[in-house]
């Protein structure tokens, strides 16, 4: 029947059993190389962050509510269109009041600068008037060709410039929209 | 003379440590793993500096993107008992009926971008079918807005699991646009959103460096 043959060969050599020393030492290749598979694998596989998110609060806009139109002081404003192929414009106040809208870039060296210099003036402005806790408030205006990423873009750079009020508004000035069309 | 003798070498190394080491990497990727699940609608979300991550649970995502042309719209919500409960709201709004089976299965699916007439065939489908079903999106027209109630049921799906579990979290709202995607598609979603009054939601972004 099924015997294991264990190695005794029966009466070989004066009946003494020499067993055989085994080398102690396993070959753990093969076994590192599986683990680096799947190491691998699983690294590829797993999502390891989880994406982040941005929030973002818009006014409650209810047809039935008449609103109130709130004055602000137009001192305090900066306006920004956001134009096709990653064009924005900026002005401060009202349109061409003081200054006229002017192309800005994107980024470190464009919008920033531009937004934390105009930031400090307004709070000098603001502290002059007596009223310090008024910050800027940048009026984001995306028009129809502007993208989704413009519109991220500029409210991160509202994040990074810890701009107190932002808000996106839809509805352009005629002086707005002859800009966009002309340029 | 003395004759050199050479020690031969042996050529295998120990290889004991790697292994250990090999191993040990192994077990935390498998214990932090959570699959990536496939999406339907893969986009490509723009990027920001902002850091707070977005939440696991009472997350509603609507996903936009483009695909030969055509704006499409996805919608995904997190946690079974809400979605079980969101699609049974549907069934009965739509009239579209749900055996106790789609509703399991639907409960496991992640986005989908059908009307509700044809989620039915979504469903039974195999998740490797889901993402080359070219699904057309969910429609959010004037005449056929489905989307609206999508969201509007989800939000009562997700009260009432909620107040089960003493809970009084509201259903948030992810905003996963293509960075691509033109604003006017963006802004429809958003005035939508709006019409429930949901006036506050995220915007999903990927993530960069301060200064970029």
């Amino acid at each position: 029947m099924a015997e294991l043959n264990t190695g005794d060969s029966g009466g070989g050599k004066g009946g003494k059993v020499r067993s055989k020393k085994q080398n102690s030492k396993v070959d753990l290749t093969a076994m590192v190389d599986l683990a680096f598979l799947l190491i691998t694998f699983f690294m590829l596989t797993t999502s390891l962050s989880k994406p982040q998110s941005m929030s973002l609060g818009l006014p409650d806009k209810d047809p039935k509510k008449e609103q109130k139109d709130i004055k602000v002081d137009e001192h305090r404003t900066m306006t920004v269109l956001l134009g096709d192929k990653d064009k924005m414009f900026y002005y401060m106040g009202l349109v061409n009041n003081p200054m006229t809208p002017k192309l800005i870039a994107y980024g470190k060296d464009g919008i920033r600068k531009e937004l934390l210099k105009r930031k400090k003036e307004v709070l000098a402005y603001s502290t002059a008037k007596g009223k310090p806790d008024q910050g800027m408030i940048v009026i984001i205006k995306p028009t129809k060709k502007s993208t989704y990423k413009n519109v991220v873009d500029i409210l991160d750079e509202m994040a990074i410039s810890s701009i107190p009020t932002y808000t996106i508004v839809n509805d352009f000035l005629p002086e707005e929209q002859k800009l966009l069309e002309g340029k | 003379m003395a004759k050199i003798k050479m020690k031969k070498k042996s050529t295998s190394t120990d290889m004991t440590a790697m292994c250990d080491v090999a191993f040990l990497l192994l077990t935390f990727f498998i214990l932090t793993a959570t699959a990536k699940i496939p999406e339907a609608l893969p986009v490509d979300t723009p990027a920001s500096t902002v850091q707070t991550k977005l939440p696991d649970s009472d997350l509603a995502t609507l996903t936009i993107g483009n695909t030969d042309g055509k704006d499409k719209i996805f919608f995904d919500l997190k946690g079974r008992d809400v979605r079980k409960r969101t699609l049974e709201l549907m069934g009965q709004k739509y009239n579209v009926a749900f055996s106790e089976e789609d509703k399991d299965k639907f409960a496991l699916m992640t986005d989908f971008g059908v009307p509700i007439q044809n989620l039915k065939q979504i469903i039974d489908m195999k998740a490797s079918d889901r993402v080359k079903a070219n699904q057309p999106g969910v429609p959010m027209d004037s005449l056929d807005n489905q989307l609206k109630e999508w969201v509007y049921n989800a939000r009562i799906a997700n009260n009432e699991y909620n107040n089960s579990i003493n809970s009084k979290q509201e259903l948030q709202i992810a905003i996963k646009g293509d960075a691509k995607e033109q604003y006017p598609v963006i802004k429809k979603v958003m005035d939508i959103l709006q019409d429930q009054h949901i006036n506050s939601f995220s915007l999903v972004t990927g993530l960069r460096g301060k200064d970029f």
